[in-house]
């Protein structure tokens, strides 16, 4: 509902239209509509619960919606499902492959299975198996969570699909392995593919071309990774100090704060306009804090959530 | 055509891999055949029996060795008194007393007609009646091998039953069919169903879903290699009931592996009716076991005489496959009937095979519920 009007140009890659979906008093996904334009790495961010997951599953034909239509290459998900299941490459968000097969067996049963075979279409997917190639007669089950991931992206992958799925292929797994993914999704990328993303991790939003921001079932934005940073308006501070329990609750009671949330080490605070570092100090020292750090900072993707959730 | 074949090959793979299915699939028709075959039966063995003998004559004599040396009977001890007999039957041990009277010798030489009495603790009913028909059965058997060319009857006893067909009530005539039925129905049945809900469990079925397979293949896919893998146990179970149990084979092997062959489909069918129901493999596990097994167990005439259930259990046990596949593999086995006579039940099976097959496909949807 917010973001850009469809255009319906041909050449998008996934044209999502009031799509609406519920199951029972739950209503997943509500009216959502966003194109995504054809090579695009388009990210889908929000928390658990947003809707994420409903919505990736009527793209790949996996769910009918109750209301609004899309289409992903130019077909329709609910006409044309079956030519779409030949077409789209879908990664779930769970392992989903055969911990009794080996990684070798895993990828030629899907490459068989689309018609293919790994030899036909090894160009794509050369840089992520040579790392799994030393471990092609390993059971898929026994492979560390990042080689697991590693081998479900080359068998999402291996009939060459006009458009990538992934429905948050870095959930649960390390810090290393998922800079290690978003590289080779930029690799992808470059190929001319066309990827959705879906991700609870805002750090991994500026990796995208575009996101939309997601809350209970709703789309709250879509732009660039730095449009929507810029969507905040407010004054914003990194605040620091020894008792960071007391801190919080004495900011949130602060005649100037608008908004205070942790962030790692430091809580952000967002005032009214005119409010300055000096201020807020004055204040602190007045309820006693010691070892007080203030600085004024630009905005995140997630500061900019927090804030469009508050709306 | 190929897809398909992938995907039989990996059904292979998951099958062949997994040390729990093997055991299930081939350890189990073996523990169940060997189980039911030598250690549950209904048969007896060395049932303790007294003799009172009034008689001391020698057809007495003889008539009582025969009965001992059956192999049926033990001989705790001989009574002298009439008075004996309660008390030995308080006791406990005694199953069955066999009462000579005076001048049974001479009566049975003689006159032709004698009488012996036998006297069976009927506080156990099922074996009372077997240990009256197996010791009317010997002493019929002694009365032939006396009189080879007389006709006519020289000694009197109350038969109280017939026994047709296996004269010496073995247990494994009954029980192989039975086993048969069981197994089968858990592998085709059970073991499908659980394959399929593991998919729907683990998430690659959303992925097979999200490719050219059809809903179709996938499930065929998923029921030829138990389908081989059943008409397998079926050919182990029975060679291991004819070379091992000595059960006859009287009748036609290849009506006999075309029946196990309808069985196993219609065995499949309800697998896949169950896997349509289930999502995970614990409940696709419930359903079999208390839709399928129990029922089956129960109800079908494996361990229950289907005469001596209540009504009501009678009526329900006519929906149960397994009832009307047990009555075909005796008839073929033991009988030795052909299609002639057993065309009825047969029909039964392919009619409920057919309509649990189309249920199943219409329960079939190309997207999740």
């Amino acid at each position: 509902m917010t973001g850009q009007a469809v255009n319906n140009n041909p050449m998008d890659a996934i044209i999502i239209d009031h799509l609406s979906k519920a199951f029972g008093d739950t209503r997943a996904v509500q009216d959502v509509s966003l194109t995504v334009r054809e090579g695009e790495l388009f990210g889908l961010i929000g928390p658990d619960g947003a809707g994420k997951t409903t919505l990736f599953k009527m793209l790949v034909t996996l769910l009918l919606p109750d209301a609004g239509r899309a289409t992903v290459a130019g077909r329709d998900v609910v006409r044309d499902f079956r030519a779409l299941r030949t077409m789209v490459g879908y990664m779930p968000g769970r392992f989903s492959l055969y911990p009794d097969l080996s990684v070798e067996e895993n990828l030629s049963f899907f490459a068989t299975v689309f018609g293919t075979t790994i030899e036909v279409n090894y160009d794509l997917i050369r840089e992520i198996y040579v790392q799994l190639e030393p471990f092609k007669k390993r059971r898929a089950g026994a492979l560390s969570g990042g080689m697991k991931q590693k081998l479900a992206l080359c068998c999402a992958l291996i009939h060459k699909p006009a458009v990538l799925f992934l429905d948050e292929p870095t959930t649960g797994v390390d810090a290393v392995s998922r800079r290690e993914f978003w590289e080779m999704l930029q690799t992808l990328k470059k190929r001319g593919l066309t990827i959705l993303v879906s991700t609870p991790y805002m750090d991994e939003a500026g990796q995208c071309d575009r996101i939309a921001l997601m809350q209970n079932g709703r789309i709250l934005a879509i732009d660039t990774p730095e449009g929507v940073e810029h969507l905040f308006r407010k004054p914003l501070f990194a605040v620091k100090a020894s008792d960071t329990y007391q801190l919080i609750q004495d900011l949130r009671k602060a005649p100037f704060t608008v908004t205070c949330y942790a962030f790692g080490e430091f809580l952000h605070l967002t005032t009214k306009e005119g409010v300055s570092a000096a201020s807020i100090q004055q204040y602190l020292i007045e309820k006693q804090h010691s070892n007080v750090v203030i600085k004024p900072i630009e905005a995140g993707i997630e500061d900019s959530f927090m804030a469009l959730m508050e709306q | 055509m190929n897809r398909f074949f992938a995907f039989v090959k990996k059904e292979f793979f998951h099958i062949l891999r997994d040390r729990r299915t093997l055991l299930i699939l081939f350890g189990m028709p073996l523990a169940m055949v060997l189980l039911f075959g030598f250690a549950l039966t209904n048969e007896i063995k060395n049932a303790k029996v007294a003799v009172l003998d009034f008689d001391h004559g020698q057809h007495s004599r003889q008539l009582t060795d025969r009965l001992l040396s059956s192999g049926y009977f033990q001989l705790t001890r001989n009574l002298t008194a009439y008075r004996d007999v309660e008390a030995t039957f308080r006791q406990g041990h005694v199953k069955l007393v066999v009462i000579f009277p005076v001048g049974f010798t001479h009566d049975y030489a003689h006159g032709g007609k004698a009488q012996v009495q036998l006297l069976t603790d009927a506080s156990e009913q099922n074996t009372a009646i077997t240990l009256t028909n197996y010791a009317t059965n010997i002493i019929q058997g002694y009365q032939a091998d006396q009189n080879p060319s007389d006709a006519r009857p020289s000694m009197q006893i109350e038969v109280q039953s017939q026994m047709v067909f296996n004269p010496e009530l073995k247990g494994a005539f009954v029980f192989v069919p039975g086993v048969m039925s069981l197994v089968l129905l858990l592998v085709s049945a059970l073991m499908t169903s659980i394959t399929i809900a593991r998919e729907k469990e683990t998430g690659t079925m959303e992925v097979l879903m999200v490719s050219p397979l059809s809903q179709l293949q996938i499930l065929f896919g998923k029921v030829l290699p138990y389908l081989l893998l059943s008409f397998i146990n079926g050919c182990i179970i029975i060679a291991l009931g004819v070379f091992l149990l000595g059960i006859p084979l009287n009748g036609s092997l290849l009506l006999l592996l075309s029946e196990t062959l309808l069985f196993i489909f219609l065995s499949l069918s309800l697998g896949l009716l169950v896997s349509t129901l289930a999502d995970t493999q614990l409940v696709a596990m419930f359903i079999s076991m208390l839709v399928l097994l129990l029922p089956t167990i129960f109800l079908s005439g494996f361990l229950f005489p289907i005469d001596s259930m209540p009504r009501f259990l009678q009526i329900v046990s006519t929906i149960i496959p397994a009832r009307y596949f047990i009555d075909i593999v005796k008839g073929i086995m033991i009988k030795g009937v052909g299609l002639a006579d057993l065309w009825r039940p047969t029909l039964v099976l392919f009619l409920m095979a057919t309509v649990l097959m189309a249920a199943s496909l219409k329960n079939l949807k190309p997207r999740l519920n």
